[in-house]
């Protein structure tokens, strides 16, 4: 059976393109421009889904982008809404949550259990016997949840864009479109988004039988479509609003992040359901639902309909119905007194002060029964009648779409006379137009539009008109015996789910909405939250003001999870010499943002052993480039230095170097490494990899307040390195300068040719009694690199990497700053004392060391051997003990190639940190290993 | 996403900035007590209200003065420091 209606005028569907696709494994096929849902409608289909809890067969309700009742699932994506998922050619889909399919849903028999499951069933049942519970956990789990995931599924490319506008206007209903116009006439770049396929909003649909709507939208769709100023995105949701007018907009293809100067909230509102018996059964859906078949997807809605009423656009639903060919056979008004004049003349039967007690039938609706009732939730029995019908419509009131509005922090009041919640204070640069306002005529909508962007181009100030009255019913909630009156059809909650939850004093609305878990599906309270504050006032004997609303929170709506993940970017740094450490077989690390050489080849333990082989008895080489690299000019920049690190640097002779530093205010070790003077007025420094960023930070703030004359120069990324490393070193380095190394030692730098390129020569200590530093620009170092590898084969050389150092400078008994350190300790502890220069008068952390200074040192930083070690080492971290109490740990642990030893560094107690001692580590399988101490640097004190 | 206004560089989002502390006189070590310098290096008033803040740019490595009032997170005014 096919329910298309002649052409509409305005209709979506392309009548010349049909589609064929699948559902549930049966074909069916419908058109160009149809969502699955008006689709499967038109078709005759009637139960498009199951219900979450109880798996009811469910049709469709809203037709309005948040209907939850339609999700469906193609093996790839899931939980699509049929809403506004458009009809392609060969879908295949299903519904999600059933099992065994959404005809004979053997989950169905869950409604057999209702009354062993109500609201916060979970809470209380299946935890005794505990023994049980895994099983009920297991069973709960598998039954829970919407859709199945496919982890094959292959990844979608969800694209991000970014985009700047001076007025952003979400919704592009009548007064979107009247704000989005005014705007952008005033010469100010707009954006107008809309959910839905098409712009108009209820120009689009709301025609009542009168097709002046759309001669109105024609008109303003191309004024917008014309108008340079306007940028047009239909099929965008607004995902939430973030700080500052950030409004991520999800379209099909990805989101769309715009910056916003003003924003106007033009999102209209949602039509709310009534609570009656079944009024979940398929063919009861919203007014508005059966205005959108008839108009965007000429579908016919049914064939014999009920209109239930408690506002005035059910009569404009009955105007469309009719229009559309469905008998209308009754009007059952909740009013008692609604001028129903025009629909009189229609001679359709009018049932003043009636409400619908429950739909009927069993996997549709086969007719209502209705009675007389007071208005206040108390129908009469004795009245009650039966009518034969294939659907109802129902109208009875509206919930504005005010999430981005409460997320910018807009105060909302709750306007008793409209019956709905409307803007009280909005947020700077936020404004609000058309239904959000409560304002619901045509006209009076262009209008508010109009005065939103005037006010938002600052043109006018003044309020929005008052909202109107009559759209919004206080109480269209029936009370049933039988219940299955469903307040909130995400998760089959019912009236009596709420007196149960005041019942057990969940009676605060956070409260009711976690214990009942009201508003907390997929439509996030679109169709529920209203009348659950209504019910829960009621309960309370309070008025809906007193009870306030749950807070909503972005996302509007929910975004898939592809639109959200990043494109897995992961910028690295890669230094000058990168490709030739790759071509040569570095196994690479990730030191910060760098990619450093860890050692040259697959075997680790067999690479760093040569590595170290080389170095010890003829020359190894490692790239530095790493290193946080700066120039610090000017006639005070001694003086910075020596603010800034402990050491002395006014003094220092040009062609030196010195070790620097670095503290926090609190004495606590941040960094370190050298200071070389270049000249009268200008340093080289450097810093470890991980905190060069920091330390120039750190450092240009301190030049600030300081007030000195000097200037930095960071030159991390501009200067390469490398480190020369071994007793061959110097005769090596020989072959391609003329500087006089001879003249570097001890800390000596230099500035001069190396393998033709203008380099600056550090004589250094860190991994070898002797070792140079070569900094070069970084278009040049690599020259220097090849040049001294090629120089160096037949001397034995080899590049090293990063683990190698590591056990180097161990050898070398060196700490690392973060490695043999942390966030507490401080100079005295490590023993570094001779760096303290405290006859300055300042410099970072002397106050407090002076402090520190006049209270004993708990702990130190000693080298040690083991005496025995286990085949197993102990780990970084394990506790150094002495009579059974903590006193210290491990913090570097290596088998010395060079030693035959293991050799490692530890806190240990100040009793123990002489030379001789023995301390205790406790293992990481709990037994104790015994260590000596011994004096650093390890190498040539052999034992 | 919320933007700061960097006096060099205009409103850029918050992401391109990392948060220096609130800006805090230092006594003078020389002659300010023990426990007037602990309470300068380890105390920190945490009540919402108007501070001024260090903030940096991050691309740019430029230090700014923020005056923002914690409370309503709203920034009143940011500028380069000695240009108050």
């Amino acid at each position: 059976m096919t329910l298309r209606l002649p052409p509409q005028p305005g209709e979506w569907i392309d009548r010349a393109t049909p589609v064929n696709f699948t559902f549930e494994g049966q074909a069916y096929t419908g058109y160009a421009g149809d969502s699955v849902t008006s689709a499967l409608w038109g078709a005759g289909e009637r139960v498009l889904g199951r219900s979450f809890k109880y798996h009811r067969p469910r049709g469709l309700m809203s037709l309005a982008n948040h209907d939850i009742n339609v999700m469906l699932e193609d093996g790839t994506a899931i939980n699509m809404r049929g809403d506004v998922l458009p009809l392609a050619r060969g879908m295949e889909l299903r519904a999600v949550n059933t099992l065994g399919g959404l005809k004979g849903d053997k989950y169905a028999v869950l409604e057999w259990m209702a009354p062993l499951l109500p609201a916060g069933f979970y809470y209380k049942a299946f935890h005794k016997p505990k023994a049980l519970f895994p099983f009920w956990e297991n069973v709960i789990r598998r039954m829970a949840g919407l859709g199945v995931m496919n982890p094959q599924a292959p990844r979608g490319e969800a694209i991000k864009q970014h985009r700047h506008c001076d007025v952003l206007v979400i919704g592009a209903g009548p007064a979107g479109l009247s704000a989005a116009l005014t705007a952008a006439k005033k010469g100010v770049r707009v954006i107008l988004a809309d959910e839905n396929a098409r712009i108009g909003g209820t120009l689009g649909y709301d025609h009542a039988g009168q097709p002046t709507a759309l001669e109105t939208l024609a008109r303003l769709q191309s004024e917008v479509a014309s108008h340079p100023n306007i940028e047009l995105l239909p099929a965008h949701y607004a995902a939430g609003w973030y700080t500052d007018h950030l409004v991520p907009l999800v379209g099909p293809s990805g989101m769309i992040k715009v910056r916003a100067g003003k924003v106007v909230v033009a999102m209209g509102a949602f039509e709310q359901p009534a609570v009656f018996r079944n009024n979940d059964l398929p063919g009861v859906m919203l007014g508005s639902a059966s205005q959108r078949l008839i108009h965007r997807y000429a579908v016919k809605p049914f064939q014999r309909a009920v209109v239930l009423a408690g506002n005035d656009q059910a009569q404009r639903v009955v105007m469309d119905l009719h229009q559309a060919g469905v008998e209308v056979v009754a009007y059952v008004d909740l009013r008692p007194d609604a001028d129903c004049t025009v629909i009189r003349q229609l001679g359709i039967p009018i049932y003043l002060g009636n409400c619908v007690q429950e739909a009927l039938g069993k996997h549709a609706v086969e007719g209502v029964r209705i009675s007389r009732w007071d208005g206040q939730g108390h129908p009469d029995p004795d009245t009650s009648m039966t009518i034969a019908c294939d659907g109802v419509a129902v109208s009875v009131g509206w919930a504005p779409a005010a999430a981005l509005l409460y997320q910018s922090g807009c105060k909302m009041r709750f306007d008793d006379a409209a019956q709905q919640f409307v803007p009280e204070r909005l947020a700077p640069g936020m404004f609000a137009a058309g239904r959000v306002n409560g304002i619901y005529g045509l006209e009076a909508a262009l209008e508010d539009g109009e005065r939103a962007a005037r006010e938002a181009l600052g043109l006018a100030t003044g309020v929005a008109r008052a909202a109107e009255t009559g759209s919004s019913h206080p109480w269209p909630i029936v009370p049933h015996t039988a219940n299955k009156n469903f307040l909130d059809f995400d998760e089959d909650l019912q009236l009596k789910d709420f007196e149960t939850a005041a019942q057990e004093s969940f009676d605060n609305i956070e409260l009711m909405k976690r214990f009942t878990t009201v508003g907390m599906g997929p439509s996030q309270g679109k169709h529920s939250n209203m009348n659950a504050i209504r019910v829960l006032a009621r309960l309370r004997g309070e008025p809906i003001p007193k009870v306030g609303s749950t807070t909503a929170r972005p996302f509007f709506h929910p975004v898939p999870l592809g639109h959200l993940a990043g494109r897995t970017f992961h910028p690295e740094r890669r230094t000058p010499m990168h490709d030739w450490h790759a071509a040569h077989g570095a196994t690479f690390a990730t030191v910060g943002v760098w990619q450093r050489p860890a050692y040259y080849g697959t075997d680790k333990a067999k690479a760093v052993e040569a590595e170290v082989k080389a170095v010890r008895h003829a020359v190894g080489m490692i790239d530095v480039s790493t290193l946080g690299k700066f120039e610090v000019h000017g006639p005070q920049a001694g003086e910075l230095l020596e603010r800034f690190y402990t050491g002395h640097f006014v003094n220092q002779r040009v062609g030196t170097t010195r070790y620097a530093l670095l503290l926090d205010e609190a004495g606590v070790m941040l960094d370190d490494g050298i200071v070389a003077r270049l000249s009268n007025d200008c340093y080289y420094v450097t810093a470890s990899t991980s905190n060069a960023a920091t330390v120039y930070r750190e450092m240009t703030r301190r030049l600030q307040t300081w007030g000195l004359e000097a200037t930095i120069v960071n030159l991390t990324g501009s200067y390469g390195g490398l480190n020369l490393a071994g007793p061959h070193s110097q005769s090596l380095l020989k072959l391609l300068t003329d500087l006089d190394l001879a003249a570097l030692a001890n800390g000596g730098v230099a500035e001069g040719m190396v393998a033709g390129v203008q380099a600056r020569v550090i004589n250094v200590r860190f991994v070898a009694e002797l070792a140079y530093e070569i900094h070069a620009p970084a278009q040049d170092i690599a020259r220097i690199w090849l040049a001294l590898e090629e120089a160096g084969r037949s001397v034995g050389l080899k590049p090293f990497g990063t683990d190698t150092q590591r056990l180097l400078r161990l050898e070398m008994g060196h700490f690392i700053i973060g490695q043999d350190t942390d966030g507490l300790t401080n100079p005295l502890e490590a023993g570094l004392q001779w760096v303290l220069a405290n006859d300055k008068p300042f410099y970072l952390g002397q106050r407090s060391l002076k402090l520190l200074a006049e209270k004993p040192v708990s702990k130190r930083l000693v080298g040690f051997m083991l005496e025995a070690p286990p085949a197993t080492l102990p780990d970084e971290c394990c506790l150094v003990l002495r009579a059974g109490k903590i006193v210290g740990r491990l913090t570097s642990i290596a088998q010395s190639p060079t030693l035959g030893q293991v050799i490692g560094l530890a806190y240990v107690a100040s009793e123990d940190a002489a030379p001789g001692s023995r301390i205790t580590i406790r293992h990481q399988n709990g037994r104790d290993v015994v260590a000596t101490v011994v004096p650093t640097p390890f190498i040539g004190v052999a034992p | 996403m919320k933007l700061l206004t960097c006096p060099i560089n205009g409103p850029r989002p918050l992401e391109e900035f990392a948060y220096g502390g609130e800006i805090r006189e230092m006594p003078d070590p020389q002659t300010c007590s023990d426990s007037a310098w602990a309470d300068y290096v380890f105390h920190r008033d945490g009540a919402p209200g108007p501070k001024r803040e260090w903030w940096y740019h991050v691309p740019s490595g430029t230090w700014l003065v923020a005056e923002r009032d914690t409370a309503s997170d709203v920034v009143s005014r940011t500028y380069l420091l000695g240009e108050a």
